[in-house]
């Protein structure tokens, strides 16, 4: 009996916690779609601030989305073999290269943005471009890719595959490309999931960089929430999980069938 | 199957120094013979897996060391372009691949077409025993399954020197065995040369037409498995290869004089002064107390199937250490003779 008792205790308590995280977002949501928020559902339901939304920021959304696969792709690029490299080194010299590519975390994305603006803020154009954001965001997501990829790459006998591939004759690229990707992809897409989602999410450093003409979706949002009505930055949220939970839960069920060794290939 | 003819290699003053500063093989040179299994055999951290490696392409010999394969001098070559097939102790097979596609690896990099892939397949499944497992993935195969993917890979490219780092040590006792047999047929049969790299001395015995035996990155001795074990270069090698009674004592007019008795000495040995002798378990046999110029007390027995191994107190300053035939029958306690052949009695130097 006390037994039960407790478990209900217990079950309450859990949901309460739970209750308290996801009511602000189902209020915020349910806001978005809300003829009149201060006079509450009751005003009706509609969809007009989505399509405001749409019609006023949907460039947003799109760029965020093109910042955000170009980050991904820079990250794979520069990412993927920076940490094969490290991995096989493994030294000292290695350890102190993926502290520095780790510091931008500890750094607040404020301060990286000002240095980037000190630095490159003369070269016009690229200043203009989305290019610059993109700059920042690659600065700021790369540890997450190195990391994940070194993690994997630390589980499998990374070090032997490739001298045992080297002996059969492979020439380093074709190593890294048949057999070091191949057995490193768990940490790849676990990586890439990573950097899409702190990309399409980034404000702190995209606010710095941005100009009106390069706003994207966390900018958006907030030019939202401080210049229109309540219920169009409300169905800003709501367009945003709306395109983002999708992508989410495609890239997971992506890495958790390629994510057991061994049963990836055909 | 063709056979790979494989090349003579030759290490010339290979030594091999780590940035560390650690001397992992001291200048050393040596000939293998084309078709020969030369085994390198020691403790680990004797250099006998950097020999490997320099041989492999791995490592490169400290300046001034060569390595020659048929007399070409391949120090330079990287190991991707040096044709030599490894089996590593842990496989190393690509967990992306399937079996087919590990072991025609080697084949694709080199350009050799689909159908020739294909015919080179077969013959190498049924060569090693594993045909049927063609399709499967790595990690649905066996210990046993996997070593004999990995000698199928490194044999698919017809390598010239195929080099084996301890690739029986990951299997249990029995299948080690079996596939130390195995592996054995399969390297006559190739009749290619062979670097074989094992710290256990059965399997060195069993597979190597020469053994290596290697201390402190230096070669302790080279020979035939019976000369190794017979007439060991010294006390190293004699306590390393099989079991030897070790036994340090004074010689006079040919015989050593012990607290049980006395042992006769060959005439080709030295019969004067202070000896070290090895005596191998097996060479000792047991007789009535009566019959022998050497006696001791049984201290202990223990039958392992094939062979009784006492040991006997009393006789020599410390425990001797017997191998007799199954169906002796002493007990702890007993009093024996023991009767020991001079030819047994080997000299080592003294240190």
């Amino acid at each position: 009996m006390r037994d039960r008792l407790l478990f209900a205790a217990q079950l309450v308590f859990t949901l309460l916690v739970a209750a308290f995280l996801i009511v602000p977002a189902l209020l915020s949501m349910l806001a978005g779609v809300t003829a009149n928020y201060f006079r509450g559902i009751s005003s009706g339901l509609t969809l007009d601030w989505v399509l405001q939304v749409w019609d006023l920021y949907a460039d947003t959304i799109l760029r965020s989305f093109e910042i955000a696969f170009a980050t991904l792709a820079c990250t794979l690029v520069i990412g993927v073999p920076a940490a094969y490299a490290l991995h096989a080194r493994g030294d000292r010299l290695a350890r102190l290269i993926e502290e520095i590519i780790t510091l931008p975390l500890a750094i607040p994305g404020l301060a990286i943005a000002l240095a980037l603006l000190l630095t490159y803020g003369g070269f016009g154009d690229f200043r203009r471009s989305w290019s610059f954001i993109l700059v920042g965001h690659v600065v700021f997501t790369l540890p997450f890719m190195v990391r994940s990829v070194m993690a994997v790459l630390g589980q499998i006998d990374v070090r032997t595959l490739d001298e045992s591939a080297a002996s059969l004759g492979a020439s380093p690229w074709r190593r890294f490309r048949d057999v070091i990707v191949p057995n490193a992809t768990p940490g790849i897409l676990a990586g890439s999931l990573m950097v899409v989602t702190l990309s399409l999410g980034e404000f702190n450093l995209t606010w710095m960089l941005h100009t009106p003409l390069t706003k994207t979706l966390p900018v958006g949002l907030a030019d939202s929430y401080a210049s229109m009505r309540l219920e169009v930055a409300s169905a800003y949220t709501l367009v945003f999980f709306v395109m983002i939970i999708p992508l989410l839960v495609a890239m997971q069920l992506i890495g958790r069938r390629n994510g057991r060794p061994g049963t990836a290939r055909a | 199957m063709t056979t790979s003819e494989g090349v003579a290699v030759r290490l010339e003053a290979c030594a091999k120094t780590f940035p560390d500063g650690t001397r992992a093989l001291e200048p050393m040179t040596l000939d293998i013979a084309r078709g020969e299994t030369m085994v390198f055999l020691g403790p680990s951290g004797c250099g006998k897996t950097t020999t490997l490696r320099v041989i492999a392409g791995l490592e490169r010999p400290d300046p001034g060391g060569r390595v020659l394969f048929n007399g070409e001098d391949v120090t330079h070559i990287p190991i991707e372009r040096r044709n030599v097939g490894m089996v590593f102790q842990s496989y190393a097979l690509f967990p992306n691949m399937s079996v087919a596609e590990n072991i025609c690896y080697g084949l694709k990099i080199r350009g050799v077409t689909r159908a020739e892939r294909a015919s080179r397949l077969t013959e190498l499944v049924a060569l090693t025993g594993i045909a049927g497992l063609e399709h499967r993935a790595i990690d649905q195969l066996s210990g046993g399954q996997r070593q004999r993917v990995a000698l199928a890979r490194a044999v698919a490219i017809r390598p010239r020197v195929l080099l084996l780092d301890e690739p029986l040590t990951a299997l249990d006792a029995s299948l080690r065995e079996r596939l130390r047999g195995d592996l054995n047929q399969l390297l006559r049969s190739l009749g290619i040369t062979a670097v074989y790299v094992t710290h256990d001395q059965a399997e060195a015995m069993a597979l190597g037409d020469r053994i290596v035996v290697m201390r402190h990155g230096a070669i302790a001795q080279i020979g035939a498995p019976r000369e190794i074990y017979f007439t060991p270069a010294d006390r190293f090698v004699a306590e390393f290869i099989g079991a030897a009674n070790i036994i340090e004592a004074t010689a006079k007019d040919g015989f050593i004089a012990l607290p049980g008795g006395r042992i006769g000495l060959a005439d080709n040995t030295k019969t004067a002064g202070t000896v070290v002798v090895m005596i191998r378990p097996e060479t000792i046999k047991i007789v009535a107390p009566g019959d022998a110029g050497l006696r001791g007390k049984v201290e202990t027995v223990s039958f392992v199937g094939d062979r009784v191994r006492l040991t006997v107190t009393e006789a020599a300053e410390r425990a001797l250490t017997i191998d007799a035939a199954n169906s002796t029958q002493v007990r702890i306690g007993d009093r024996v003779g023991l009767a020991i052949d001079p030819a047994a009695v080997r000299q080592l130097e003294r240190r």
